[in-house]
């Protein structure tokens, strides 16, 4: 699924954070410890027996990049941790591993869960393909993924549950899975999850389930009744993004030079497109959203002059539910402020565009009246 | 005619006595707008705007025969607001506020069906029907009368179009913000069957973005049937990156849907003009609506 910088930014969670809901909520998980070193990591190995050393980063393909081994002994384990730890996965850096008790497999199943924004509903999804290749049984064989949209007031029925279970053919385990189904529900529903997923579900070979592994995104707008979960953000490596977020910010790193302010995702998005389209190359999507404060785009252009990528700024401001005095105000406080020297392009209208207007006037900024033509400019400016 | 607003529908406030609701409220009834209530919890019986106040929807409703609400409250509380005016028995819901959890408006969204009621929003703009009424945050200035009709997921953009199609001397009927969130009400298919059975609209601007499949499903389930209007097509983030995405979830549900590539050829097929700058939409349209104009009207 193409996602775009618009849709709002999920929190994300490390395997650990998320088996730690698993085990609250009933789901089974492996037993399980977090280290930090390799010494902790062959004291693990010593209570636990033959464990699996995963590397905690918030993103998929960790077992592709090397970063789950098995050990058998402490001295194994210890030598596999000093491989993972410090490893860099998909510009994560691993400085935790999870040291989990090696289960004996036979079978995997995905279970998941996510919203359907055509459908505009939750949507629950069991395969008995489960495991890496999911995504390309999806596209090949879309039979084996069985889905349930349950009513969004009163949740899965037991039998809409069962039905689910018969249907993906996994009905000798119905016993067993149609609870861990019901609890990933409820669970996803208390945490506002917007995907939440336990690949692989696990059958052992004494015949028992357990999430083997478990995804958690949490939908930011509801971030406000969750204060007591931590997302892994602040793993994030790139030190912009991070400072973003605590900016509160809607930010995205791109590999140009160009520095992008605009009101609204779809304005933003077409800046880019346009900055493209006259020959530059953006530095980033900055969307300060509707109705934003001087104190947004002073700290949004606070942002960008603290990037050494960016050598010239872009503007472009539509209002609506933003007030070009507004916005006129942060331009004129922030570059006073920060001494900005960087060129800097405004394209300014919509509404109180005339008096944000006449204040850049007087601070001596000429603002541009098309995106165009202020695209066009700062790209000049910056190739110059 | 136009669609969905017009001068005679009645509106309703939710949050009126707010700083978006007051200062757009204003704005609103600048623009002729008939707005008859608001709704403030608590500060039911007294007046703001010289707009009487209720406390509640089903109250402000049945004094006013209010047939519209725009909502302003903020997003803890949007969803319910969203609700009460549903089972109020208000028949086209504009919800302008940002950020509301996605649970609670799969659950509003839901309610708002049940109840038979038309949702636009959340996260919108709202919509104007040109020189007639205005429900939502579309600065007033840009309008202009005419018969070119707007349907729009991005609500900055819907403004530079507006605004590209005021100056180049083509007018509008009705400009319609849909929204950006992944659960919205009114999606580009209703929308669109709506303009196509307008009489005062001759002519379709369809702004879209990545994300989703609203565009490609209207494409395959209106326009593929024969729209009898020229449509013209626009996608924003050719050029965003894919967002980071964890797990499969996702993916198993939509495919490769989404892309703007995905978008623009699923407007191309089912006939409608797809172009590449907002000043060569204004120019389509703008050939569009003089080519469909009867040569003797003016």
């Amino acid at each position: 699924m193409a996602t775009s910088p618009c849709d709002s930014d999920p929190m994300k969670f490390l395997e650990h954070q998320v088996k730690e809901r698993f085990r609250a909520a009933g789901i089974p998980v492996p037993d399980g410890r977090l280290a930090r070193t390799a010494d902790e990591v062959a004291l693990a190995a010593g209570a636990l027996g033959s464990i699996a050393v995963k590397a905690q980063v918030p993103v998929g393909g960790r077992g592709k990049a090397g970063g789950i081994k098995l050990a058998t002994s402490p001295a194994e384990a210890k030598r596999v941790a000093a491989e993972i730890l410090g490893m860099t996965i998909k510009g994560y850096t691993v400085r935790e591993v999870l040291c989990e008790t090696a289960q004996e497999i036979s079978r995997e199943v995905y279970l998941g869960l996510t919203l359907d924004r055509d459908a505009r509903k939750p949507v629950l999804i069991l395969s008995a393909q489960g495991g890496m290749e999911i995504e390309e049984v999806a596209e090949t064989r879309p039979e084996a993924i069985s889905r349930l949209y349950p009513d969004p007031w009163r949740g899965p029925l037991g039998f809409e549950i069962r039905d689910l279970i018969f249907r993906a053919g996994l009905g000798p385990l119905q016993a067993q899975l149609a609870p861990i189904v019901g609890k990933l529900y409820s669970l996803a529903r208390s945490l506002d999850a917007i995907t939440i997923e336990i690949n692989p579900l696990a059958l052992t070979r004494d015949g028992g389930l357990v999430a083997a592994d478990g995804k958690l995104e949490i939908d930011d707008n509801a971030a406000y009744r969750h204060k007591d979960l931590h997302s892994a953000e602040e793993m994030d490596e790139d030190p912009l993004e991070a400072e973003a977020k605590r900016r509160k910010l809607t930010y995205v790193r791109l590999d140009g030079s160009i520095g992008v302010i605009g009101n609204g995702a779809g304005l933003v998005m077409n800046t880019l497109d346009l900055v493209q389209r006259e020959g530059g190359r953006a530095a980033n999507f900055l969307d300060i959203g509707g109705g934003a404060k001087a104190e947004v785009v002073h700290s949004a252009l606070e942002l960008l002059a603290g990037d050494p990528h960016v050598k010239g700024i872009l503007i472009n401001i539509f209002g609506g539910i933003t007030r070009g005095d507004e916005v006129a105000k942060g331009i004129i406080d922030a570059r006073r402020d920060l001494d900005l020297k960087l060129p800097l392009v405004v394209r300014m209208t919509g509404t109180r565009e005339e008096e944000g207007r006449q204040m850049l006037a007087e601070a001596g900024i000429a603002p541009e009246v098309t995106a165009t033509a202020a695209a066009r400019k700062i790209v000049s400016l910056v190739n110059r | 005619m136009s669609i969905l607003i017009s001068r005679q529908s009645r509106v309703l406030v939710q949050g009126l006595t707010g700083r978006e609701g007051s200062f757009h409220t204003e704005a609103m009834k600048a623009y002729g707008t008939r707005v008859v209530a608001g709704v403030s919890p608590g500060k039911g019986g007294t007046t703001h705007l010289d707009i009487p106040v209720y406390d509640t929807v089903k109250e402000a409703q049945l004094s006013s025969g209010a047939d519209v609400s725009g909502i302003f409250v903020p997003a803890p509380f949007a969803a319910d607001a969203i609700m009460e005016a549903a089972a109020a028995g208000i028949g086209l819901i504009v919800c302008i506020t940002e950020g509301i959890p996605l649970y609670d408006m799969v659950r509003a969204r839901a309610f708002v069906e049940a109840a038979g009621a038309r949702l636009i929003g959340p996260n919108c703009p709202g919509l104007v029907t040109a020189g007639e009424a205005k429900v939502g945050i579309i600065p007033n200035h840009i309008n202009r009368p005419g018969s070119v009709g707007i349907v729009s997921r991005s609500g900055t953009l819907t403004y530079e179009v507006i605004q590209g199609l005021s100056q180049a001397g083509v007018g509008q009927s009705t400009s319609v913000g849909i929204g950006g969130d992944p659960i919205l009400g009114l999606s580009f298919k209703e929308v669109l069957s709506l303009f196509k059975t307008d009489v005062k609209t001759r002519a379709v601007i369809m702004i879209g973005e990545i994300g989703g499949s609203d565009e490609e499903l209207a494409a395959e389930e209106v326009l593929q049937a024969g729209f009898g209007k020229p449509v013209i097509g626009f996608i924003s983030g050719r050029t965003a990156p894919p967002g980071k995405r964890m797990g499969h979830a996702g993916a198993i549900i939509s495919g490769n849907k989404g892309t703007a590539a995905s978008k623009v050829e699923a407007l191309k097929r089912a006939g409608a003009q797809v172009c590449d700058t907002i000043e060569e939409v204004v120019a389509a349209a703008a050939n569009a609506v003089s080519e469909a104009a009867p040569s003797t009207s003016r």
